[in-house]
């Protein structure tokens, strides 16, 4: 699996939408990204790229293009 | 219950926009919400941690009604089942929840609108005051039924342990249809204290910054709060001002409890692990932080004014240390009873004061108890209690048969059902449970194991 794929997956499973939505989802925009969705998802991405996150990096995680954008600066994954 | 009048100088509440509301404020905010009530008639409030939820609140426990406190974000067919089964003649909401037909708009004021239903004329007694709901965000139509002297007596007495004055700020880390949330303001607003509430979650940077501003002095969580805070590495937070930290609602793990207190205690800041019921409008023990490490993970000894004891499974006093049995609480904040239905609000004082906790645990020889674990069948799940009987019931419609079964992490729905969809039980449960969905999963089983008499014996389905 490319890291891509790694990564849509973890945003596909947790909230059941398809890959062409996934660019829309953000934290409090969708009923399921509430807060308890947010630990789950940060959790899942740390375990499957084998990171670790930040306080700031936690809070700043609010959608899924921020997050793509995350990891490939900060943390260097290639997509 | 409130004395506004005897703080009206003080600042009741300070919210994230700014706004810094005077007990003086509040009161006239009360009292135009009074003026369109009638007493002992039932009344939703549908809560966030606003002004107005509070003011609403306030209004109707002092307008001597019974009221419902729900999440204002409560998923709608949850509020329905609700309203069909209670019936109340008034509903405190924002403007955007839909309201059922045949209401009428009587008030609106800030964004909230006050709807009354005049065909509806639920009685209830008259010593009801406050309905909360049992099982969390699940939605369950059975509610704790408490008087205002168990909203008194536990605030004063939460009070008095946490020696809360004037001088407190507690940040709102919890909803305020919640138990433990309900006790942080009323065991504050009986001291004129000032609450800083703010609808962000304790995971976004602007809750910490809003509580930081303003000076925040303490911070409520559950266990789940604490096992985030650590994740977030919040402790690396500078918090200058504050002094108090609490958790109840659940069994905080010894390790992350000995960590929150080496974090915080160097720091000056008090550590209090409590315990409590919605059963016993919130609080029933508390651990004095002298203790905290000594007697780590201990519960405490008994809130002023009530008093802990254990019995067998034959209903006798255990006298001696280190006997495990069911913790029993005696006390002026046991609930009157339960309402599953809208006749059930008439009723009066079925507990008496006295409450069997469904938890088993011992006591030390000093006289510390301990939770040994839960007679029911309940799971923790992201902090949320789920009862697994009644996410049976709520399936029942769905599934012809079925048994569910967990751990903290997982629920695991087993049923011979083959007529359904998987993917379609699983979103109704994260819809009406409000739960992640990976904690879900189905799985197939030709028969559900059940003892002779008919009863499922939930130990021979798999949790792994």
């Amino acid at each position: 699996m490319t890291n891509l794929e790694k990564y849509n997956d973890i945003f596909m499973k947790m909230f059941n939408v398809p890959e062409e939505e996934l660019e829309s989802l953000a934290y409090k925009g969708t009923a399921e990204w509430n807060s308890m969705a947010q630990i789950a998802l940060v959790s899942e991405i740390e375990e499957a790229f084998d990171l670790d996150f930040d306080t700031e990096d936690i809070f700043e995680l609010k959608s899924y293009a921020i997050g793509k954008e995350m990891l490939a600066g900060k943390f260097g994954v290639s997509f | 219950m409130f004395d506004l009048r005897r703080f009206k100088d003080n600042i009741a509440c300070i919210t994230p926009s700014g706004e810094h509301l005077p007990y003086g404020g509040l009161q006239e905010l009360s009292e135009s919400i009074r003026s369109r009530l009638e007493p002992h008639r039932l009344v939703f409030c549908l809560c966030g941690n606003t002004i107005e939820s509070l003011a609403g609140y306030v209004s109707f426990v002092d307008n001597d009604d019974a009221t419902l406190m729900l999440d204002s974000h409560m998923e709608p067919a949850a509020f329905r089942t609700l309203f069909d089964t209670y019936r109340p003649r008034y509903v405190w909401a924002p403007e955007a929840f839909a309201v059922p037909d045949g209401a009428e708009s009587v008030l609106a004021e800030n964004g909230y609108v006050l709807w009354e239903f005049a065909a509806n004329d639920t009685p209830v007694n008259e010593n009801l005051s406050v309905l909360l709901t049992t099982s969390g965000s699940t939605g369950s139509p059975k509610l704790v039924r408490l008087s205002k002297m168990n909203l008194e007596s536990n605030a004063r007495s939460i009070a008095e342990y946490l020696h809360i004055t004037s001088d407190e700020r507690p940040v709102t880390g919890l909803p305020m249809y919640y138990s433990f949330g309900l006790s942080v303001v009323n065991s504050h607003l009986l001291m004129g204290a000032t609450l800083l509430l703010t609808p962000a979650s304790y995971i976004e940077r602007e809750f910490w910054q809003f509580a930081n501003d303003n000076g925040f002095t303490s911070f409520s969580g559950v266990p789940y709060t604490y096992e985030i805070m650590k994740k977030l590495k919040l402790w690396k937070l500078p918090m200058p001002t504050l002094r108090t930290l609490t958790q109840a609602g659940g069994k905080l793990s010894n390790e992350l409890l000995q960590f929150f207190i080496e974090k915080y205690e160097p720091q000056g800041v008090k550590f209090y692990l409590m315990y409590g019921q919605t059963e016993a409008t919130a609080r029933m023990s508390y651990l004095d932080p002298a203790y905290g490490v000594t007697k780590l993970g201990s519960i405490g000894k008994g809130i002023p004014g009530g008093t802990l004891s254990l019995v067998d499974d034959e209903g006798r006093v255990i006298e001696e240390a280190d006997n495990v049995g069911e913790l029993v609480y005696e006390g002026p904040n046991v609930s009157l009873g339960y309402a599953e239905c809208a006749a059930d609000l008439m009723k009066g004082d079925e507990n008496r004061g006295v409450l069997h906790t469904g938890d088993l645990a011992y006591r030390d020889e000093d006289g510390f108890y301990f939770i040994a674990g839960r007679k029911k069948r309940f799971l923790k799940l992201f902090g949320n209690r789920v009862s697994l009987d009644y996410v049976e019931h709520l399936l029942k419609d769905r599934l012809k048969e079925c048994a569910c079964v967990g751990d903290d992490s997982r629920l695991i729905v087993y049923t011979t059902d083959t007529d359904h969809n998987d993917e379609e039980i699983i979103d109704f449960l994260v819809r009406r449970t409000k739960i992640v969905r990976t904690v879900f999963s189905i799985r197939h089983i030709d028969r559900l194991p059940r003892s002779e008499t008919g009863k499922i014996l939930y130990k021979a389905l798999s949790v792994d």
